[in-house]
């Protein structure tokens, strides 16, 4: 086969110069190293932000006090309505809802006996659980029943039970909650954190006895859990439409997790675009690289080259010999590249478990295939040089 | 059958012609050893290269085996160049990466030829030399007459009908000149036809024909025998620009 005769007389002229050769690869391989790690890397971002997302629930809808997207005249920022627990019960009402729980939070020293900490309070109902699949790990969650009632019961997050109650059973036990005495009636088990705020050390509370002592009179924001997935859309239409007729105005903000996801998977989406771009302008000037070396060698076998065209190798085959150097000094450079991005994505992973960065199978392939390709556009100038030249004057040395 | 009509080759120097060759006319027979001589610059090299289609007329008409060469494509030439030609150069032109075998198997490699045959040949080349046993040597590890019988090898593996050589001993001991003029001549005796430039007698006189060029003119032909009157007539000349 002519296609693998041509490849071995290029990889012969390659190996005889191996530092030459080796440097000229380098290019190649940090361009193709570049793209796996940069790729791995926000590939791994986007990974960590859905997952975090989704762990929150997919069917959700969060319903915030006051609007973000302003659409009336700026300078006078209107004073949203409260939002109020009877908001939150009269959303829960709407075909497209399934639950709706409405949530009060701020912060609160807890002690029992000696010990206290500052926690996270959020003031909630049973429904909570719910929409957030929360775990019970003792006891159980704020009861079901009237959500203006304030019993003065509590249900503690994981590390705030262990650091209260070491070793031993709160439940049941009475906590002192600001000025409040409050009954345990459960413990969650652990959750982690999630977009930022660590739910193993917060106390949940009635939404009612939260907004008490806590002293507010909107709630922080209503957590709506759709009915279905599909239902997302109408479910935020329905709620928007409800809360403005219920205020007057709309003064809310009604957003989908999968609304926020899609921003940040866009942000990572440019972010990628960028990156590549990047990678793509360090595998040209790696291209430039190979161009150079391959004109040295065209040059310096001047001579070979009019041996070949006098012993009767034609102008193409010629031409077939540089591009196979070209593309094979790109293949190997593009080989030690994945090797060497691979390995330092693993080494990332390591010193950063929480990241699960990865390439890109997509990514992969394409940096090998450029890495190729741009090996063969550059190698072409060398090569019609090569074949350009006069065998006369090429086995002259000229 | 190579025949040369007014055969002319000028090169442009900036925009100064060189008249490298001028109006050659010129037979060589199937079969024929001739001796190619004259000073240096006298247009020997340029009309090897023609000849071996390397090259191509600027006016004139040059005719292989009937066909004329200046109607050939690139690629035509080529495919004669592999088929027809064989060239043996004074700088023997090995590629030093390559073995003995490999540089042998070089007008080859590319072609359709089967591995199997491919390598029957080149041993068959490398022993007509003498060489079978330096097969997988490098050329720097040959000396300078074996690398030229390789190079003879190479150019002989295709089975072409003339074969070309420029100075083929002019980088060589006379011992080792001597073994390559003898591989020549048997060559000659297989029936290829065998063109030498050369500037030394011993080398002209194993010639049926020499031809003297003199300013890219063909100024005195004669017998391979009268390499007396050749050096004569060469002495001359080269003296001639002082006398004028
Ligand atoms: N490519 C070229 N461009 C310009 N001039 C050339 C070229 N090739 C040959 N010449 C000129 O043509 C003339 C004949 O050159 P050629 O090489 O044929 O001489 P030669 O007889 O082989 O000489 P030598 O014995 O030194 O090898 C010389 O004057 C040379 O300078
Ligand atoms: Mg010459």
């Amino acid at each position: 086969m002519r296609v693998r005769k041509t490849f071995r007389f290029a990889l012969g002229a390659l190996t005889r110069h191996g530092l030459r050769t080796g440097l000229s690869l380098l290019g190649v391989t940090i361009g193709v190293a570049a793209v796996i790690v940069l790729t791995a890397l926000t590939d791994g971002a986007r990974s960590y932000v859905v997952e975090q997302f989704s762990s929150l629930g997919t069917n959700l809808v969060v319903v915030l006090p006051g609007r973000t997207e302003t659409t009336g005249f700026p300078g006078v920022p209107s004073i949203p309505n409260d939002l109020t627990i009877a908001d939150a019960e009269a959303i829960a009402l709407l075909p497209a809802v399934k639950r709706a729980a409405p949530v009060a939070m701020g912060t609160e020293t807890v002690s029992f006996g000696e010990r206290s900490r500052q926690v996270a309070i959020i003031g909630t109902t049973a429904d909570y659980a719910l929409a957030r699949q929360v775990e019970i790990a003792r006891g159980e969650f704020l009861p079901r029943g009237d959500a203006d009632r304030g019993a003065p019961v509590c249900v503690l997050g994981h590390v705030a039970a262990r650091e209260l109650f070491p070793g031993e059973n709160p439940v049941g036990r009475v906590v002192r909650v600001g000025g409040w005495r409050m009954r345990v009636l459960g413990v969650l088990s652990r959750q982690g954190t999630k977009i930022g705020l660590n739910l193993d050390e917060t106390i949940y509370v009635p939404v009612a006895t939260g907004m008490q002592m806590l002293n507010r009179s909107s709630l922080f924001r209503i957590l709506v859990e759709a009915q279905a997935y599909a239902d997302l859309a109408t479910a935020r239409e329905s709620i928007r439409r409800l809360v403005t007729e219920r205020h007057g105005e709309e003064d809310v903000t009604v957003i989908t997790q999968d609304a926020v996801l899609s921003t940040f998977s866009a942000i990572l989406n440019t972010l990628t675009i960028v990156l590549a771009a990047i990678a793509a302008i360090s595998l040209t000037v790696a291209g430039i690289g190979i161009m150079n070396v391959m004109l040295v060698s065209v040059s310096e076998r001047t001579r070979e080259i009019g041996l070949l065209r006098a012993v009767g190798v034609h102008r193409s085959q010629v031409m077939a010999v540089f591009l196979a150097e070209a593309a094979l000094l790109s293949a190997a450079g593009a080989l030690l590249g994945l090797l060497a991005g691979y390995l330092l994505v693993r080494l990332m992973v390591g010193l950063f478990p929480a990241l699960p960065a990865a390439p890109p199978p997509w990514a992969v392939a394409a940096a090998f295939g450029m890495a190729v390709l741009v090996g063969v556009v550059f190698g072409l100038l060398p090569a019609r040089r090569a074949t350009r030249l006069d065998p006369v004057a090429a086995l002259a040395g000229r | 059958m190579i025949e040369l009509a007014e055969v002319s080759r000028t090169f442009l120097v900036g925009d100064r012609p060189v008249y490298a060759l001028r109006e050659i006319t010129e037979t060589f027979a199937e079969g024929e050893h001739v001796a190619i001589m004259g000073a240096s610059g006298s247009g020997k090299s340029t009309l090897l290269n023609l000849i071996g289609c390397l090259d191509r007329p600027t006016s004139g008409t040059y005719r292989l085996d009937g066909r004329s060469v200046g109607d050939l494509s690139q690629s035509e030439l080529t495919q004669v160049r592999r088929h027809k030609i064989g060239f043996v150069f004074q700088s023997f032109h090995l590629i030093p990466r390559l073995t003995a075998a490999e540089n042998v198997e070089l007008p080859m490699i590319f072609g359709d030829i089967p591995r199997r045959e491919r390598r029957e040949r080149v041993s068959a080349a490398l022993a007509a030399v003498g060489l079978a046993e330096r097969a997988t040597h490098l050329p720097d590890q040959l000396s300078g007459g074996e690398r030229q019988r390789a190079a003879l090898a190479r150019s002989t593996v295709m089975g072409p009908s003339i074969l070309l050589a420029d100075e083929p001993t002019g980088n060589l001991d006379s011992a080792s000149g001597r073994v390559v003029l003898d591989l020549l001549d048997r060559m000659h005796g297989d029936g290829l036809t065998v063109i030498v430039v050369t500037h030394d007698a011993k080398v002209a006189q194993r010639a049926e024909r020499i031809v003297v060029l003199f300013d890219g003119k063909v100024v005195e032909r004669a017998a391979g025998g009268r390499i007396a009157d050749v050096m004569a007539v060469l002495a001359a000349a080269d003296e001639g620009p002082e006398e004028g």
